[in-house]
C-alpha cells in the first residue's frame, strides 16, 4: 500500500508530507541551536571577562567561509531550481558545485581547529573556547550530514529523477531547506563567536 | 512549490541572484562595522540586526517562505516564541544575584 501524500498535498493543509515533515523537523534544529545560543549568553553574561574574538580567531578565514556557505546556499537552490526546469545536467553541476563548497568549508574550518590547536588552544582552556567548539562542532557536524546527503543525491539517488521525477524534486527542495537552515545557523554564529 | 512552471521558476533565478548579492554587501558590512569600535551593546545591535536581515533573506526567498502555506508559517512562529522563551528565561535565574 502506497503512502498518500508523498508528492500530492493534503487538501487541508496544502502541503505533502516532506514539505510538513522537513519544516517540524528545522522547527527541533532551531531549539537545538538555539539552547547552545542561550547557552552562550549566560557564560558570557556571568563571566568576569570575555575576550573579543577577533583577538583569538581569525576574522578573514570565517568571513570567507562565510561567503563560502552563502555561496553553496545559492547553488543548492539553483539545484532545486535546474530540476523544475528539466534540467537534469544542470542540476548534477549545481548540487555537486553545493557539495564542493561545503568540502571547502570544512577544508577551511579543520585549519582554525588545527591552528588553534598547535597553540595550545583547546576547549579546556577557557569558557570563551569551549562554546566556541561545542557550537562550532556541531554546526561542522550538520554540515557533514548535508554533504552525506546531497552526495547521495548527486550519485545514486539521483536515479529516481528517471522513475519518479516529482518525488525527487521533493526530496532535492527538502535537502535544499536542511542546507539553507545550516548557513543561516553559521549567517549568526560568525558574527556572535568572531566580531563581538 | 509542486505547481510552480518553468517560466515562474526563471524569475526565481533572477531573485535568487539578487539575494546572494545582497547577501555578500551585507557580509562585508557586517565585517566592516566590526572595524568601527563601537561601544559593547551598541555592536551587539548592529551586528545581531545585519545578521536577521539576512537571515530572512535565505529564509524568505532560498527557503521559500514567501507565500508558504499557512502550516508552515504558524509552526514557524510558534517556534519563534519558544526560541525567545529558551534565550530569555535563563536570564531570569542571573537576576536575582544570589551567589555573586
Amino acid at each position: 500500500m502506497e503512502i498518500p501524500y508523498t508528492v500530492e498535498s493534503r487538501e487541508d493543509t496544502g502541503l505533502n508530507n516532506v514539505k510538513l515533515g522537513i519544516w517540524l523537523f528545522l522547527a527541533s534544529e532551531v531549539m537545538l541551536f538555539g539552547g547552545l545560543f542561550s547557552s552562550y549568553v549566560l557564560l558570557r553574561v556571568g563571566a568576569e571577562t570575555w575576550p573579543v574574538g577577533a583577538s583569538i580567531l581569525s576574522v578573514p578565514i570565517a568571513a570567507f567561509n562565510t561567503v563560502v556557505l552563502i555561496a553553496s546556499s545559492v547553488t543548492m537552490v539553483m539545484a532545486w531550481a535546474s530540476l523544475k526546469m528539466n534540467d537534469f545536467g544542470k542540476f548534477r553541476l549545481y548540487l555537486g558545485s553545493t557539495v564542493g563548497l561545503a568540502v571547502l568549508f570544512l577544508v577551511v574550518k579543520a585549519y582554525e581547529y588545527s591552528d588553534k590547536f598547535s597553540h595550545d588552544l583547546y576547549p579546556s582552556e577557557s569558557t570563551f573556547l569551549a562554546i566556541y567548539f561545542t557550537v562550532t562542532g556541531l554546526h561542522a557536524l550538520h554540515i557533514i550530514g548535508g554533504i552525506i546527503v546531497n552526495g547521495y543525491f548527486v550519485g545514486p539517488g539521483s536515479k529516481m529523477w528517471k522513475t519518479a521525477p516529482e518525488q525527487f524534486t521533493n526530496r532535492i527542495e527538502a535537502a535544499g531547506l536542511y542546507w539553507h537552515f545550516v548557513d543561516l545557523v553559521w549567517i549568526f554564529l560568525f558574527p556572535v563567536l568572531y566580531l563581538l | 512549490m509542486s505547481g510552480t512552471s518553468a517560466d515562474e521558476i526563471r524569475k526565481h533565478v533572477k531573485v535568487y541572484v539578487m539575494v546572494f548579492v545582497a547577501l555578500m554587501v551585507l557580509t562585508v558590512a557586517t565585517v566592516g562595522v566590526s572595524y568601527l569600535a563601537l561601544s559593547i551593546p551598541l555592536a551587539i545591535l548592529v551586528a545581531l540586526i545585519v545578521a536577521t536581515i539576512k537571515g530572512s533573506l535565505v529564509a524568505r526567498y532560498f527557503m521559500h517562505l514567501v507565500g508558504e502555506k499557512k502550516a508552515v508559517t504558524w509552526s514557524l512562529m510558534l517556534t519563534a516564541v519558544f526560541f525567545c522563551l529558551l534565550m530569555f528565561l535563563p536570564l531570569f535565574a542571573t537576576l536575582d544575584h544570589i551567589g555573586q
